[in-house]
């Protein structure tokens, strides 16, 4: 069987330095994988080098989705292919409505896939029912792309994206930064509700406290830019109480 | 044929000879005077040199080479509606006045059923007919001595458009003017003036559009004049897209009187050699004046945006946002004056100017000039220069989008900011078209259309 996604030996960095030393993760369909660790650990740049952004450089290792070199594609084609990055910190778009970006996008995506593009009113009915997964407010549709939204709209914002763009591999870049218990229910809502048995999402994050609302099938540990420790969702539980320094030591 | 004469005032003064002879029986009064002064004031001057801290970083040398002859009276006649149509917008009771090669086309014109009070004629006509508002105001504002081309094209005036609005009368549907040019043999000069007299109370707006024949050489040298009564209010949209081979120098003056409001958008999304001045000052208190630009250059295009705004009395505010988005190997010059003088207390002067550089090679310099001499004002300028961000194309291929579109959509959204500031709703879907005609593949094309 392919493995949905396969990171092997991967090592990465920015300008030459050394983030990423040996990272190995297999995910397959129908599972949810956290990646846990501290600042610095080269959680972010782990989701910076699935999605493809080129500020990082991959000097070894390999990555392959559904047997596909990822590593080799653009970030637009890794879109289309199915993969959706959460943005840890989503980017203002002034001069772009977030209805225009959006159903750009979908139809980028649905043209690679070969199906046929979403006019106007079909867009706007599927758009309306995404909108009730994250409760955002309609209003926010005709604004640029995150201008002007607080930071919980903005993360409800890339949630709402990953409903309408409907990825079969999500990663969520700490996705529970800067949101209050409110609006983390609300999030964690929402992706449980895309959650699905073709589908896999990894949540990256520093603690715990999200992973009460997605419960994850497997935790990772990401300490100096390897996979120090992997259990089940009782580890993240662990590492609320003891902190990453237990995780240190004993792998040490 | 003759031989081609190099000096350009020599060149300018043998082609006034052969004007003045065929003005024939419009040949004297008030508007004869201002030719004729124009024409000495331009043989003694010439075109300015680089020298002049005016034009530091704009040679006409380019211009001052060609030898531009006055277009033909017949030109107008071969032009059809079907050939404006790209830059023409729907909306009910938008009236509309072309000019071919700067002469009224009256075939081509819709003026139909103005309401009262207003008048919109060809300058021509108003001079022909004596209209006393017409002389009274033409060379108020546009000095002959302050400025070469309002020099060389005050030698030339003949026609253009007359717009004259009634105390407390407002034309509330936009009026539009169509400059057109058409491709001739020889490479013409058109020459047009505008004259707006808006009286107190009064509303217009006003669509201005310089196009022409995709392959037409010409130099165009317009200068308007528009006064803003007191409380009246004037907006003011002007399109240029004209070919990449034309010269284009616009001269505004705006006189704006108590309470006014002007809101004067420009757009100059082509052209070869592009110079706008804006001269724009404060007769009264409480006035309002709004200049926005947009400009788009590629290859080898020059753009340069003058402006100057004189706040000479109390409690006036003015805002300024100019845009500029430079491709290829494009120049482009911005500079913003503006004056506070000492009684001008009370004075609120913003400006901004941000330049989207697509290229290594395309350049801008831009200069803001403050002089202030009240104590108790507020103005801010602000100019910035750069690249796309490299965060946001990021965020929008991460999403799908092919790194051409997102270039584009970045790339017109900068632009759509001044664009959404255009006071015509219906001008603005052609603009988009336009404006994407021109936005292609993360780039500017070379050709308007």
């Amino acid at each position: 069987m392919t493995h949905m996604l396969l990171i092997n030996n991967l090592h990465a960095g920015v300008n030459g330095n050394k983030i990423l030393n040996g990272v190995n993760l297999t995910v397959n369909a129908g599972e949810v994988h956290a990646i846990m660790g501290p600042n610095g650990s080269g959680k972010s740049t782990l989701a910076g080098v699935l999605a493809g952004r080129d500020t990082y450089e991959v000097t070894s290792g390999e990555v392959r989705y559904d047997g596909k070199n990822l590593l080799e594609m653009d970030p637009e084609e890794r879109a289309r292919e199915g993969l959706f990055l959460a943005f840890q910190y989503p980017v203002e778009i002034p001069g772009v409505s977030n209805t225009y970006f959006l159903k750009a996008a979908l139809n980028a995506i649905r043209k690679h896939r070969g199906l046929e593009e979403l006019d106007a009113v079909e867009f706007l009915q599927l758009v309306k029912k995404k909108l009730k997964i994250v409760d955002l407010d309609q209003e926010l549709l005709n604004r640029p792309v995150n201008e002007g939204f607080s930071g919980g709209e903005k993360k409800r914002n890339e949630i709402f994206h990953m409903a309408v763009l409907d990825p079969r591999l999500a990663i969520l870049d700490e996705t529970d930064s800067g949101l209050d218990i409110d609006a983390l229910r609300i999030v964690a809502d929402g992706v449980n509700r895309i959650r699905s048995k073709e589908n896999a999402i990894i949540v990256v994050t520093h603690y715990q406290r999200l992973l009460n609302y997605i419960v994850p099938d497997f935790v990772h540990v990401l300490v100096d830019g390897q996979i120090v420790k992997s259990g089940g969702k009782e580890l993240a539980v662990e590492l609320e109480e003891r902190g990453y320094d237990w995780v240190k030591e004993v792998t040490n | 044929m003759s031989s081609e004469v190099h000096n350009s005032t020599e060149w300018y003064r043998s082609q006034f000879d052969a004007f003045a002879k065929s003005l024939n029986g419009d040949a004297g009064g008030a508007a004869h005077d201002l030719r004729r002064k124009g024409i000495e004031r331009f043989a003694s001057v010439g075109f300015p040199s680089t020298r002049d801290e005016e034009w530091r970083f704009t040679n006409t040398a380019p211009l001052a080479r060609e030898n531009f002859v006055l277009p033909g009276r017949e030109n107008g006649e071969t032009v059809t509606i079907e050939d404006l149509a790209p830059f023409r917008f729907a909306g009910q009771g938008v009236r509309r006045a072309v000019f071919v090669d700067g002469r009224f086309a009256r075939h081509l014109s819709d003026l139909d059923a103005l309401p009262e009070g207003v008048t919109v004629i060809s300058l021509a006509e108003a001079l022909r007919t004596r209209h006393t508002v017409a002389i009274a105001h033409i060379g108020r504002q546009a000095a002959i001595d302050q400025s070469a081309f309002t020099a060389l094209q005050s030698a030339f005036l003949y026609d253009g458009c007359f717009i004259h609005v009634a105390e407390k009368v407002a034309l509330e549907e936009p009026l539009h003017i169509i400059h057109f040019a058409t491709k001739q043999p020889r490479a013409q000069a058109i020459q047009p003036r505008v004259l707006v007299v808006l009286e107190d109370h009064s509303r217009l707006s006003l669509v201005e559009t310089f196009c022409g024949h995709p392959d037409g050489r010409y130099f165009t040298n317009v200068v308007s004049e528009m006064e803003v009564g007191n409380e009246a209010t004037l907006y003011h949209d002007i399109v240029q897209v004209e070919n990449a081979h034309a010269f284009h120098v616009g001269t505004r003056y705006f006189t704006q009187g108590r309470a006014s409001t002007l809101v004067s958008n420009a757009l100059v999304l082509g052209g070869g050699w592009v110079r706008n001045s804006v001269y724009s000052k404060f007769a009264g208190e409480g006035g309002e004046c709004t200049l926005n630009g947009l400009s788009l250059a590629s290859g080898e295009q020059l753009v340069d945006n003058h402006t100057s705004i004189d706040h000479a009395l109390p409690n006036c505010a003015s805002h300024e946002l100019y845009k500029s988005i430079l491709d290829g190997k494009a120049r482009g010059i911005f500079n913003g004056k503006i004056f506070v003088r000492q009684d001008a207390q009370k004075t609120d002067a913003r400006q901004t100017n941000k330049t989207l550089l697509l290229s290594d090679e395309a350049t801008i310099d831009t200069k803001p000039q403050l002089e202030i001499f009240a104590d108790d004002v507020k103005c801010t300028h602000g100019a910035t220069v750069g690249q796309l961000d490299d965060d946001q194309v990021f965020y929008l291929r991460a999403r799908g989008i092919d790194l051409q579109t997102a270039r584009d959509l970045l790339t017109y959204a900068f632009a759509g900011d001044v664009v959404a500031r255009v006071h015509v709703p219906a001008l603005k879907a052609t603009l988009d078209s336009l404006l994407h005609a021109r936005l292609r593949q993360g780039r500017i094309s070379a050709t308007v259309l």
